[in-house]
């Protein structure tokens, strides 16, 4: 059944050959399926309903759209999006040769023949090309969430860039941060221990987590340089990243694995090859290891391979992963049920995250209405919902960036290795209530694109059946404050 | 316990606690708000490094274990502001020394929690949730502690910042002020017409409703505070810092109209793994202005107010192999205020031998930092004894370090 829906789709998709029987068999599958059963589906696996996406479900059917969105590769992109990403430079320039010429210019800024004036403007470009490469990534990701077809995999590049933290203001990560969200999003679908190798050689983990510094103090470096153990990145690699808080680790596990990844270092200057990422040996502790029970040979770069195969495939990582996407895509306290569903199909699917997602978006307890429209929308995924809702065209990605750090929630800038937290408790309260409601308020009157004006049809048409009470006050409100109402009601803040 | 007191507290005006007179001004009908007792919460996120900020400059062991980043001893160059002969100020903390010197700004040496929690985040929640050990609790407890005070307007609590911290979550309302420059600049929800469409929108019982509710009433009040102040002279000379911006922000609020009688401030970057010494010439002098700011804007009120300053814990005695520190455990707690017996560091120290130390890296916690705020609740806040146990449960304060006048 399955299976045909699917060829009935990539048909759909690829042969556009649409008067087939699999599409009359595909077009059924939405049937059952009430208007508000319809939305939640779509609000928890995008940024927004538009009625792009209402027809599209409406002509194949909920079923194969599912199976589309859990298979980007099948998807052609949206024109709108990918004529917006050429307009951008730096996402697609290579970092190694920005970072050389970072290097290059500030060695000229040694040249004490340089005069004052000189000194400045180089100083100025050096700086403007770090913060033109991390503002069109976040433009690039800003215009990904609202217009990619591809809903979900942006859905998902939100929740593991979170997941792997990184901040973007931290030594040279700005070079490299399209690179790193690029690299998520190759991954985000795909299975989970290359999505934590991939971070874990990472440029921007190894600058931000500081495991380029990280050198055993008896290795010939850190002998030469009087350089030593950095548990920075072991810590976060064990709480955050794989076994949770709670995984059962001690002190001395963080220091086992602190020596286990001596030596993984950057190379941003490509020395040694593209990849930004090099093991250096002499600063590799060489002395067998005991971590969470295990002994570890000494054995180089390999130890740290092994430590993640370990991690990525202890049973508290399933959990701690199940843990957070029933979070994410269900309930701010997910039930339990739920969790030890998605852990058992991670550990059966060698952490197949595609796989844990279908079993998540099948799941009872993702279908059971008593959650739909609870899930407190983070400032990131109502701006991009208001957009999207909306159907603002070319809108000021820069404002938008703006609004985020209004909202206290700037893209790739949180410092700590959490991430952003998605649940209630973090986002709603008495000023973020009025800055969303004012903010609903500019938007609708034009403030994302003066030439683009917002429709209130066009919006009841996104948002569906709203609530008595918005309807109650939606009537008495004068109209060119209704679009505004409609953006900054509780239906706009829920998904 | 089934507490209804966000209902009290947004309905104030019908209570009859607060009358809303004109539009802008909210009178309290007892006087005896005035003479409410402060407390400021200001927590350095990260962990930072207190044997580099209250330095024990006579412990040979403090100099072994830092041969890079240690601060030399007093009167040499760089070297720390001599404190008692034992212990030593950071040299960029100079701002804070009239205080000591006027005997209102003490230290409490090795404190911290009674649970050892070398993660960043647990530890935050173990010292926001009052509850050390407890991870599921779900309030914070000076939101526990506002609920515990005579109920004023709803700029009695305030947080600087966006998003409420775990510390002041609960059921009571909280007002928030933006950090930095544009604290007050207009928002489309000032203009009548949209407000009177939100306000009825937002009418309801309903979560967002009440933090809609609050958000109006507290804004009105700290926009008319503000306000007179952006007019007045000092406003001019705003600093490029915004921590000390946002502290005379905070102490107009407290001295004003908003009688705000418990605020809470935050300052990020202390986790100094690599190059700490520079982190710190960076961090500490607008730290140290700030808190100076705070004790001469809250100048008619300082009498009767507390300032703490807490990190979730301090670092390895030893410094790593980058110039840096990693997570430690015991740290140093400071507290300011007219009636702290200031001058003095606190604590039972027991120096930094091998043998004093936890897991032979760390300085040990030889005060709770319940055993700190115990007593300022009880005393300063005049909370009754019997109710500190709402606001830290399960935990008996004993009393000993005697530092409020």
């Amino acid at each position: 059944m399955m299976r045909q829906k699917l060829s009935g789709w990539i048909a759909v998709l690829f042969l556009s050959l649409v008067l087939w029987s699999g599409f009359a068999v595909a077009a059924n599958a939405s049937d059952d399926l009430s208007q508000s059963d319809l939305r939640h589906v779509l609000e928890r696996l995008s940024f927004g309903i538009t009625s792009k996406q209402l027809e599209l479900v409406d002509r194949v059917g909920m079923e194969s759209y599912i199976e589309s969105q859990l298979n980007p590769q099948l998807v052609t992109e949206s024109r709108v999006l990918d004529d917006y990403l050429t307009e951008l430079d730096f996402i697609r320039q290579n970092p190694i040769e920005n970072q050389q010429k970072v290097r290059r210019w500030a060695k000229e800024t040694q040249d004490s023949r340089l005069s004052n004036e000189e000194l400045v403007k180089r100083r100025k470009e050096i700086r403007e090309l770090n913060d033109r490469a991390r503002d069109e990534a976040i433009f690039a990701q800003l215009a990904r969430s609202i217009y990619s077809e591809n809903q979900l995999q942006e859905v998902m590049v939100d929740f593991w860039f979170n997941h792997f933290n990184v901040f973007a203001n931290k030594g040279a990560s700005k070079l490299w941060l399209s690179d790193y969200v690029d690299r998520i999003r190759a991954h985000a679908m795909g299975n989970f221990r290359d999505l934590l190798g991939m971070t874990a050689r990472h440029p921007a983990m190894l600058i931000y987590l500081d495991n380029k510094m990280n050198i055993a103090p008896d290795s010939p470096a850190g002998k030469r340089n009087k350089q030593g153990l950095n548990e920075n990145y072991a810590r976060e690699l064990m709480e955050l990243h794989t076994l949770g808080v709670d995984g059962g680790y001690t002190q001395d596990d963080v220091i086992a694995l602190a020596r286990i990844f001596t030596g993984w270092g950057t190379d941003i200057l490509g020395k040694h090859d593209d990849s930004g990422f090099f093991f250096y040996k002499l600063r590799h502790d060489n002395q067998p290891k005991s971590f969470l029970g295990q002994e570890i040979a000494a054995n180089g770069i390999e130890e740290g391979e092994q430590a993640l195969d370990i991690l990525a495939n202890h049973p508290a990582t399933a959990r701690f992963i199940s843990y957070k996407l029933a979070q994410y895509f269900v309930a701010d306290l997910p039930p339990s049920s739920l969790v030890d569903k998605l852990s058992k199909e991670f550990i059966e699917t060698r952490g197949d995250i595609k796989q844990v997602l279908n079993a998540l978006i099948h799941s009872e307890e993702f279908n059971d209405r008593q959650y739909y429209k609870q899930k407190f929308k983070t400032p990131y995924q109502y701006l991009i919902s208001l957009v999207r809702m909306a159907e603002i065209e070319q809108p000021n990605y820069k404002r938008i960036q703006g609004m985020l750090t209004q909202l206290s929630m700037p893209l790739y800038l949180y410092a700590a290795p959490t991430g952003y937290k998605n649940t209630q408790d973090a986002w709603l309260n008495p000023q973020a209530m009025l800055q969303r409601t004012s903010m609903a308020t500019a938007i609708a009157n034009g403030v994302l694109n003066r030439d683009y004006s917002v429709k209130q049809k066009r919006l009841q048409q996104n948002f569906g059946e709203l609530s008595a009470n918005t309807k109650r006050v939606l009537a008495k409100t004068p109209p060119k404050l209704r679009s505004a109402l409609i953006l900054g009601s509780p239906e706009a803040m829920y998904r | 316990m089934k507490r209804r007191r966000f209902l009290t507290a947004a309905g104030l005006a019908a209570g009859g606690m607060l009358l809303p007179i004109g539009c802008n001004s909210w009178v309290a009908q007892t006087s005896s708000s005035d003479t409410r007792q402060r407390l400021i919460v200001v927590l350095l996120r990260g962990g930072v490094d207190g044997l580099n900020i209250v330095v024990p400059h006579q412990t040979t062991e403090y100099y072994e274990a830092r041969p890079t980043i240690a601060i030399p001893y007093p009167k040499t160059k760089d070297g720390a502001i001599d404190l008692d002969g034992f212990f030593g100020l950071h040299p960029q903390l100079q701002d804070l020394m009239p205080l000591w010197k006027e005997k209102k700004l003490a230290f409490v040496h090795a404190s911290g929690s009674s649970v050892l929690e070398r993660s960043h985040f647990q530890a935050q929640d173990y010292l926001e949730n009052g509850t050390p050990g407890k991870k599921n609790t779900q309030d914070g407890w000076m939101n526990r502690l506002l609920a515990q005070l005579p109920q004023d307007r709803p700029t009695q609590a305030l947080n600087v910042g966006v998003t409420t911290p775990y510390i002041l979550k609960g059921e009571m309302p909280i007002a928030s002020l933006k950090p930095g420059k544009h604290s007050i600049a207009p928002i489309s929800t000032d203009r009548p017409p949209v407000d009177r469409a939100f306000s009825s929108l937002y009418s309801g019982k309903d979560d967002l409703s009440k933090a809609y509710q609050v958000g109006k009433k507290a804004r009105e009040i700290v926009l008319s505070d503000l306000k007179q102040e952006m007019m007045s002279a000092s406003r001019d000379a705003k600093s490029a810092n915004a921590f000390v911006d946002d502290a005379a922000e905070v102490a107009k609020l407290m001295v004003g109209n908003a009688k705000t009688q418990l605020a809470f401030m935050e300052i990020g970057g202390w986790d100094t793994h690599i190059n700490q010494k520079p982190a710190f010439d960076n961090l500490l002098p607008s730290l140290g202005q700030g808190l100076a700011t705070l004790a001469a804007e809250l100048e008619p009120i300082f009498a009767d107010t507390v300032i703490a300053v807490v990190s979730e814990f301090g670092r390895t005695v030893e410094e790593n192999g980058n110039n840096g520190t990693d997570h430690g455990y015991g740290n140093v707690t400071w507290l300011m205020g007219g009636n702290i017996k200031g001058g003095k560091v606190y604590g039972d120290w027991q120096g930094l031998s091998q043998s004093v130390l936890v897991e032979n890296r760390d300085l040990p916690v030889t005060t709770d930092f319940r055993d700190i705020f115990s007593p300022i609740l009880h005393q300063h806040l005049s909370v009754p004894r019997d109710r500190l146990e709402l606001i830290f449960p399960n935990y008996e304060y004993t009393n000993e370090l005697n530092f409020l006048t």
